[in-house]
């Protein structure tokens, strides 16, 4: 079993128009700017993929990464929690131009329906957003004298995620916050592709340490040095280059 | 004589009534300064949604490590005995009732204990985060908010007019004159400034608080 991959390219390819694409990260940590700069140079080479539905905590800041992939026109909806950032322009000005549709989820409810997604539980019932019009035309019922709202799974064509470490196993570790919603989009999706910083022989992950099992990922690749959103934004980086 | 209490403030107000060995989440924004004004000898583990409990302080300008930041994607440090965790188990300490305090913003809270702080209305473009979550999560969830809007209208109502975040939430609002409890449905005003009248702060507060046998002088230090 080797599940390493040669380069970005090959990693992206079978993404299709109309798939809807999970992207890890919360703000740009843990954020796979690679894999998603390679989705936008295929989309630039073929017209290939669009129309695509993302789901992502944010929606993007700056010009570089998933707000670059936005500004390329190839997202339809995006499934997130918080649309806001430093530098919300890309989505915004989509957005309020009625170009991009939004579907806004509490960001626990956005989690546990994720990890729902991944663990085969359609539905589950939550007491966020009782009450609230992000609940509305949702069924509600009592638990022990309390009412919960019932909210669905979510699940993905193609996960794109950002790991530290990752054997051909598809075993991985992460670096700090950059974790968060990355192990649970590994679960969620029919392929989940992993850029990592580094490919080690599988036995080098202490098994005490991994933290998404290799069952859960389809596709490894390297990618040393992984870029930094925050950074890029702080040099005003535009992605791709030519549109600067 | 203090008008009114600043951010800062408020912030230190509401650290004091923060017990030795709470799990705490603070919200964007101001309630982020509550970390700076723990008491000594308390110790006070803090959340953030993003998969972090027990972190420290910013770091210097330039020592940033952006897979290390908060909620608000705002740098943080390591602490001994920091801990990392993905986005559902971090949920499931704010959905499963392991923080015990959430301190949040406020646009509007109801007598009832109903909190608006995530939508001013149809225009712009929504964001909510985390907020609906940490209102039903916590132990108990408490406001830091100016008292009345920029023109002076009052926060603190008879029934928000604001999109809801959560209903029967809040336990207790830290504003910029007063502390004042949510208790059966109504405002319980616990501390005051001592510049104010109780009449002078009822004209200020949209739904009659009850006043209670002793009202407490807000005192905090100039920060």
């Amino acid at each position: 079993m080797d599940k390493t991959l040669p380069d970005l390219a090959t990693a992206v390819a079978g993404i299709s128009d109309g798939m809807t694409v999970m992207i890890g990260g919360f703000g740009g940590s843990g954020a796979p700017i690679e894999l998603i700069h390679a989705l936008i140079d295929r989309f630039i080479a073929t017209g290939h993929p669009r129309e695509l539905t993302v789901v992502n905590n944010n929606a993007g800041n700056g010009h570089v990464g998933l707000a670059a992939l936005i500004e390329a026109g190839m997202v339809k909806k995006l499934i997130c929690s918080f649309p806001r950032s430093a530098d919300p322009v890309v989505f915004t000005e989509a957005y309020l131009a009625g170009k991009i549709e939004l579907e806004l989820v509490p960001q626990g409810t956005l989690a546990e329906r994720i990890r729902a997604g991944g663990a085969g539980i359609p539905a589950f019932y939550t007491p966020t957003s009782y009450g609230t019009d992000l609940a509305k035309g949702k069924p509600v019922e009592v638990f022990d004298g309390r009412p919960y709202v019932q909210e669905r799974w979510l699940k993905a064509d193609v996960a794109l995620v950002k790991a530290h470490l990752g054997d051909r196993l598809g075993n991985l570790t992460y670096r700090m916050a950059g974790r968060n919603f990355n192990p649970l989009m590994c679960m969620a999706a029919a392929k989940t592709v992993v850029q990592v910083s580094r490919i080690v022989e599988p036995g080098e992950i202490d098994p005490e340490v991994v933290i998404t099992p290799g069952i859960f990922v389809q596709g490894v690749v390297q990618v040393e040095n992984p870029a930094q959103e925050e950074i890029l934004n702080r040099a005003k980086a535009v992605y791709p280059e030519a549109r600067a | 004589m203090t008008l009114k209490l600043s951010p800062t403030q408020m912030a230190w107000r509401a650290a004091q009534d923060i017990d030795d060995g709470a799990y705490v989440n603070l919200g964007i924004g101001f309630p982020e300064m509550v970390a700076k004004f723990q008491p000594p000898g308390r110790e006070a583990i803090f959340h953030t949604e993003n998969g972090i409990l027990g972190f420290g302080e910013a770091p210097a300008p330039g020592a940033e490590d952006w897979d290390l930041i908060n909620a608000g994607k705002k740098a943080v440090t390591l602490k001994p005995g920091t801990a990392f965790f993905h986005h559902a188990d971090s949920f499931a300490m704010v959905r499963g009732g392991h923080l015990d305090v959430a301190i949040l913003g406020a646009y509007e809270v109801a007598e009832n204990g109903d909190l608006a702080n995530w939508s001013t209305g149809p225009k712009g473009v929504p964001a909510v985060g985390g907020a609906m979550d940490l209102v039903h999560g916590a132990k108990r969830v408490a406001v830091i908010t100016d008292h009345v809007t920029k023109d002076g209208k009052p926060k603190l109502l008879k029934a928000c007019s604001l999109p809801l975040t959560g209903v029967g939430c809040v336990t207790r609002v830290y504003s910029s004159l007063a502390v004042i409890d949510i208790e059966g449905g109504r405002f319980v005003l616990r501390e005051k400034l001592p510049s104010l009248s109780v009449d002078e702060l009822q004209s200020l507060t949209g739904a009659e608080m009850l006043i209670p046998g002793t009202v407490a002088d807000l005192i905090v230090p100039e920060l």
